[in-house]
Order: C-alpha cells, then sequence, then structure tokens
C-alpha cells in the first residue's frame, strides 16, 4: 500500500460530502472551531505593521528553499550526523515505515510515545508499528481522541475538532474508562488526559515526532506544539525518531524564525506557540534530557516529483491550517468528508499531486467553489486556487465521453453568436428549460434542494434589439 | 457587456444597468456579436472549450473598442474577473499569443459595473427610493478576492436616500454556487446556501442585493425551496429604481 490511500473505499466526494453534510453535529462543531481560529488568526495577523510583507519574505524564502532543496538537505543530515544523529533517506512511505519499525525493534521496545505528526499519518505509521508489536499512543490530545476513537484526523492542527467536548467526555469514559462522573469542561478532560498521558510519557521506550521546521545550518528539528507534549516525547524516552517531510527545512535559525512566526499567527493567532522546542543532535555530555540516540527518517513520498513542475509551489506549504479555517467548504463538511490524509484547500491540491496514480484522488480539485479565500489566507501565498484550476485541467484531460461531448456541443454552439442566440431562445420558448432540465442529470444535481432557475421570456438581447 | 446568465434568466438586471449607466452621464452600446465569457468551462478544467466561446465575446468587445468605446462594462463580478484576470491565462494555456495580447487590452479597459458607477458617482443625479428599505450586501467572492472591490457597492447604496444597511454575519462568504461546483456536490453547495440563509434570517433584510446575478440565483432558488423567503436584486435594480424619474415603481 502506497502511503496515499482513500479512506472509505466505494465512497465518491459527493457521497462523503452529503454524508458529512446531514451531520448537523458535526457541521457546527467544524464551522465554531474554524470561526474561533480564523478569528484569532485575523487578530494574530492585525498586530504586526506589515503582515502581507511579512507574507511576501516568507513566500520568498520557501522558494529560496525549494530552488536549493537537494543542497539544503545534504547540508541538513551533515549536520545531524555531526551531532550523532541517523538519517534516513525514505523514497516511500514502505522505506520510511520499515525503518521506523526496524529502530523500535532492534530495542525491542513495545511502549512509543508518539507527538502530533501529519507525516507519519500520511505513512500510516501507527498501523505498522502496531502490527510488528508495538504498543503506540499519541500524546497531543486531540490525536489521542481520534486515536481513541479510531479516527484519522479532521484538521492538520486540530484532529479532533469535529468532536465537541460531550462527545469527547462519552469517549473517554466508554474507550479509557473515565469515570461518567468526569465533568465536561475542557479542564476537566484536559486534566484527566493529562494524568493517563503522564505514564505514557515516563514509560515510553522510544518517541517518534514530525518536524514543523528542519533547521539545515545546525541540523536542528523546530517542534511547534500548546501542550509540551512535544518537549516530553522528545526529552524522556532514550530513542528519539523523526519523519521530516523533505520540503519542511530552512537554510538557517533567520529563515525558520521568519516561518515561526507566520506558522504560529496563522494556525491559531499566537505570537509563538507555548512551546517551541528545538532538538539538536543526541543528549551531550552533562546534558540531564533528550535522546541517548536520534533518527532523522527523510520523507519524499513523491514530493521530489513536484520540485521541478508547475506545481513545486505546493511545497512551501507550513501545514497551518489556515486555509482549511477559512474554506466556505471545509466548514460544512469537516475533514474526514475529502476522504484523505490532507484536507481542505491544501489537501486538495497536494493529494492529488501526491497520489497522482489514484484516480480518485483527481476528483478533489472539484472540491472547491473557487473562493479565493485560501489563497488570502495561505501566509506563504500559495496561489491554491490557480493550482485547483490547472489540477481540473489535468482531470478533464481524462473525462470520460460524454462530458467532453457536452463541452464540446456546448462550445460549438456558444462560440458563435447566431447559435447562441438560438439555444437561449429555445430556451426561452414555451420557457420549457425548467421542467425538462430537471430531469437531465445536470438538472436532477442542481435541483437537490433547489428550484430550477426559468429563463426569461424576453432575453436582454431581445430587448436590446427592440430599443431601451 | 451582458452576461449569458443576464441575457437569459435576468434580463432586469441589464436593462437597470443600461438604465443607470446612462443616467450616469455614458453613452451605452452593446454589440450583439458577444455570447458568453466562457468561465463555466474553464473553471471545469475544459480549456480549449473555454477559450473558443471566449473568443466570440473577445472579439465583440474589441470591435467596441474600435468603435470607440472607452470602457466594457460588466454587471457581474465574476465574469469581469474572468476577462479581466483570467482571459489572458486561458489563451496562454491553448496557446494562442495573439488572443492573450487582444485579451490584456480589452482587460485593461474592463470594469465591473459597480467599479465603474462608483467613479462616476458624482455625475449621478439624486438617488431616492420612496419606500424605505433594509439591505444586506452579498459581497461576491471573485469580485471581492481576485477584483478587490471591496467598498464600492456599499458606498453606492449608501447614496441611495431611503436605503439602509443590513449588517450580517458571513456577508463575504460564499454562497455556495461556484459554477460545477454547485451540481457535482450539490448537498455541500446547498448547505453553503443555507448557511447564508440562516445568517440573513437573523436580520431580516427587506432585500439582499448583490453584483453577481449567479450568486443571487443561486441563494434566491434555495430559498424559493425551502420556503425561507428572500428578495434577491442585482445592485443596478435598486440603483435604477431610485432613478428620479422611478421613484414610484421601488425595487
Amino acid at each position: 500500500m502506497s502511503g496515499h490511500h482513500l479512506m472509505g473505499p466505494g465512497t465518491t466526494l459527493r457521497s462523503r460530502t452529503a454524508d458529512a453534510v446531514a451531520n448537523e453535529r458535526l457541521r457546527s462543531n467544524v464551522a465554531r472551531a474554524v470561526d474561533r481560529f480564523a478569528t484569532h488568526r485575523r487578530e494574530g495577523l492585525d498586530e504586526l505593521e506589515d503582515a502581507d510583507g511579512l507574507r511576501r519574505a516568507a513566500r520568498a524564502v520557501k522558494q529560496q528553499v525549494l530552488a536549493d532543496l537537494p543542497g539544503l538537505l545534504e547540508r541538513f543530515a551533515d549536520q545531524v550526523l555531526a551531532r550523532g544523529g541517523h538519517v534516513c533517506w525514505a523514497p516511500t512511505a514502505e522505506d520510511a515505515r520499515s525503518y521506523v519499525v526496524d529502530v523500535v525493534g532492534r530495542h525491542r521496545a513495545t511502549r512509543v510515545a508518539k507527538s502530533k505528526s501529519m507525516a507519519t499519518e500520511e505513512i500510516d505509521l501507527n498501523a505498522a508499528l502496531e502490527s510488528a508489536g508495538a504498543q503506540v499512543v499519541e500524546t497531543d490530545l486531540g490525536e489521542w481522541i481520534i486515536q481513541l476513537a479510531d479516527e484519522t484526523p479532521s484538521h492538520i492542527i486540530a484532529p479532533a475538532l469535529h468532536r465537541d467536548r460531550h462527545q469527547i467526555h462519552d469517549l473517554f469514559v466508554a474507550a479509557v474508562g473515565a469515570e461518567p462522573a468526569l465533568g465536561t469542561e475542557p479542564a476537566e478532560l484536559v486534566g484527566f488526559a493529562r494524568g493517563r498521558l503522564r505514564e505514557v510519557f515516563l514509560a515510553a521506550e522510544v518517541g517518534i515526532t514530525g518536524a514543523n521546521i528542519a533547521v539545515a545550518e545546525t541540523g536542528s528539528i523546530v517542534l511547534v506544539t500548546n501542550e509540551g507534549n512535544g518537549r516530553l516525547v522528545t526529552a524522556l524516552p532514550p530513542v528519539h525518531v523523526v519523519v521530516l517531510g523533505m520540503e519542511r527545512l530552512a537554510a538557517d535559525w533567520a529563515q525558520a524564525e521568519l516561518l515561526l512566526a507566520l506558522l504560529a499567527r496563522s494556525a491559531t493567532g499566537q505570537r509563538l506557540s507555548s512551546y517551541t522546542n528545538i532538538v539538536t543532535g543526541t543528549r551531550g555530555d552533562g546534558e540531564v534530557d533528550g535522546a541517548n540516540e536520534l533518527h532523522v527518517v527523510i520523507l519524499d513520498n513523491g514530493r521530489s516529483s513536484l520540485l521541478a513542475g508547475e506545481y513545486h509551489e505546493m511545497l512551501a506549504c507550513i501545514r497551518c491550517g489556515a486555509c482549511l479555517n477559512v474554506c466556505p467548504v471545509y466548514r460544512q463538511v469537516g475533514g474526514h468528508a475529502y476522504g484523505w490524509v490532507y484536507p481542505g484547500p491544501m489537501g486538495s491540491v497536494l493529494t492529488p499531486l501526491l497520489a497522482h496514480d489514484q484516480p480518485e484522488a483527481a476528483e478533489l480539485a472539484g472540491a472547491s467553489t473557487l473562493c479565493g479565500a485560501c489563497m488570502d489566507a495561505c501566509p506563504v501565498q500559495i496561489p491554491l486556487q490557480d493550482l485547483l484550476l490547472s489540477l481540473r485541467r489535468r482531470k478533464a484531460q481524462g473525462a470520460g465521453a460524454a462530458e467532453r461531448a457536452a463541452w464540446n456541443a456546448w462550445a460549438a454552439a456558444w462560440s458563435d453568436a447566431r447559435r447562441y442566440g438560438a439555444t437561449t431562445r429555445l430556451a426561452t420558448w414555451g420557457r420549457m428549460v425548467a421542467p425538462l432540465a430537471g430531469r437531465l442529470p445536470v438538472g436532477r444535481s442542481w435541483g437537490t434542494g433547489r428550484t430550477v432557475p426559468r429563463p426569461a421570456e424576453r432575453r436582454f438581447r431581445d430587448r436590446w434589439r427592440e430599443g431601451l | 457587456m451582458i452576461t449569458c446568465v443576464v441575457d437569459v434568466v435576468a434580463p432586469e438586471v441589464g436593462e437597470a444597468s443600461v438604465r443607470v449607466l446612462r443616467a450616469a452621464g455614458c453613452d451605452v452600446s452593446c454589440d450583439l456579436a458577444q455570447t458568453c465569457c466562457g468561465q463555466p468551462a474553464w473553471n471545469a478544467g475544459f480549456a480549449r472549450e473555454a477559450a473558443k466561446v471566449a473568443r466570440a465575446t473577445l472579439g465583440a468587445l474589441e470591435s467596441e473598442l474600435d468603435r470607440g468605446a472607452e470602457a466594457v462594462v460588466v454587471p457581474a463580478g465574476s465574469c469581469a474577473t474572468m476577462v479581466r484576470q483570467f482571459w489572458p491565462e486561458l489563451f496562454q494555456v491553448v496557446g494562442d499569443a495573439e488572443a492573450v495580447a487582444r485579451a490584456r487590452r480589452v482587460g485593461a479597459r474592463t470594469y465591473e459595473l459597480s467599479e465603474l458607477l462608483a467613479t462616476r458617482a458624482d455625475a449621478l443625479p439624486p438617488l431616492r427610493l420612496d419606500r424605505p428599505v433594509r439591505v444586506a450586501l452579498h459581497q461576491s467572492c471573485h469580485m471581492l478576492r481576485e477584483l478587490r472591490i471591496v467598498d464600492q457597492p456599499a458606498a453606492l447604496l449608501e447614496a441611495v436616500d431611503g436605503c439602509a444597511p443590513a449588517v450580517w454575519d458571513g456577508a463575504d462568504r460564499c454562497c455556495g454556487f461556484g459554477g460545477t461546483f454547485s451540481v457535482k456536490l450539490p448537498e455541500a453547495s446547498v448547505a453553503m446556501a443555507d448557511e447564508k440563509l440562516r445568517a440573513l434570517a437573523v436580520v431580516e433584510p427587506d432585500l439582499v442585493v448583490g453584483c453577481d446575478s449567479s450568486c443571487l440565483m443561486h441563494l434566491q432558488t434555495r430559498s424559493d425551496a425551502t420556503g425561507t423567503p428572500i428578495h434577491v436584486r442585482h445592485l443596478a435594480e435598486v440603483l435604477a429604481a431610485a432613478l428620479p424619474d422611478n421613484a414610484e415603481a421601488g425595487p
């Protein structure tokens, strides 16, 4: 199995979005959460004197990083090695999984603590570790919640945002034996989780994290969390494994600082996350914490194939989630409806690119009204709408005969004013279109909860000819 | 430029646009060799088909400029965006360099209706509605986020005596139409319209006004299907109804 797969085989984008829309509770949970994020983001950016200038600078940094990526990766890897770490170059998800499974197996480790990482979700690492006999516990609260619920993340920075606190309470009672008397206030739920997770940190033999930024100059990994779990996962277990998406590089600390400032503000509106954890090499002489053994898995999994082409800008994504939070489609359907690990606008672009061998992924390019809110929110100014349009053109090349014929006929008719006039006059004569159109597939689809608009008796061009 | 939706489904918007433009001192012409801007096919990924249709309209608009027209005015933010922003890209994609240059020339003279009217607001006669109305303005996506036309529609409405703004939540959020999106993912599309309609129900405006007939049509048809009544009007219709010779009719 490649690292990119459709969850819910047999479903379509339409069936998944329809199911999500029918779930009122989900929709209200998602809308409430993304509104909070989006409001905080706006407030966080409003504090800045020149937020757009900062976005332009960040975009330039990422473009530079992508242009220099092979060299930066070499430099980063050299620095990791020089500081006592190991480096695995993983061309595929399978390569990454088997390397991590090997590391865990070599230590005969059965208890693995993880800090939230989309890269490990992408390669479905937990399942691989569990089938090798390790017990894996997610330590980010949201990620722990969905692990208990046997779900995948519905948002790239807030994996459980589709669940409200009452649902989380019930899950804790059902899945991990919380007393039913446990309160539903966030502080009580967090307190319960903290108690349980503390044991996990102390017992873990291996800690696994992703990386928000990797700094080539010093071989450092930067982890951004608001719960401090990243710090515990990297400080307590004797072995630390990092799964790093290969594009998440910064050349130096000046670049990293700029990206960090925008990442936190764009994600949650914070100036800086509560914990920004920097891991450089293994535990040094005289240091009291940190892993004795460090492995960095540099994950390609389709990324390098994008570097040279027209979609390379998507590799600038810093995974802040801002595009999800402003997307009017995401707010109605949540993340699971997209059907793949990465949801929302960034996922709708990235997934068809990374999973280009899977036709179901291509339909994600249609999961947008092209309203442009995502482009406005993106801290590194990725032209998401343009990329979606380009992906739609790519998909259209493989369109079925019926769809192709329909557009062909439309173009033949409407490329000439007389033929356009004839077809639109037909529509107005007797205003037959409404009942007829309702029986065509397009009309039936429109008629899902909407009346069919009726053409006017006299078109504008008729009125203009007669004199206005 | 008259868009296909205005031509066939909402010709009264075209008429109102003509009247308001004339009232603002413009000499209005309309070359009927135009058809559609090609946006439906462009957004669906069918660039060649979009270009084929767009060329007809490009030719018509170009002839108007050749005959001395100073501006192309479009009573739809989305189609204005297509002409101004996406035509050059469209013709580039299909490898028609000559059309790219022609599209740039036309695009440089193209204005969305409220955008042009805002530059000629001084030329408009006093605008007044006999029956006061509370108006909720829908800010459509392309106009707002591609053309960056933000304040003009509200400013024009503000100048109308008897027209009071109704501030509502999510006025700048997409209505869920999105061209082929509305038929490819109809459930999500309708859910998006519903959130807009719920926000409108909170402020109970007399009219929902916008600058894109397609968005307004989407909201209206959803509202008609659910029995939560709203009344949509294009900005041009409100302004035309407020012209001095029209004070009786009301929008």
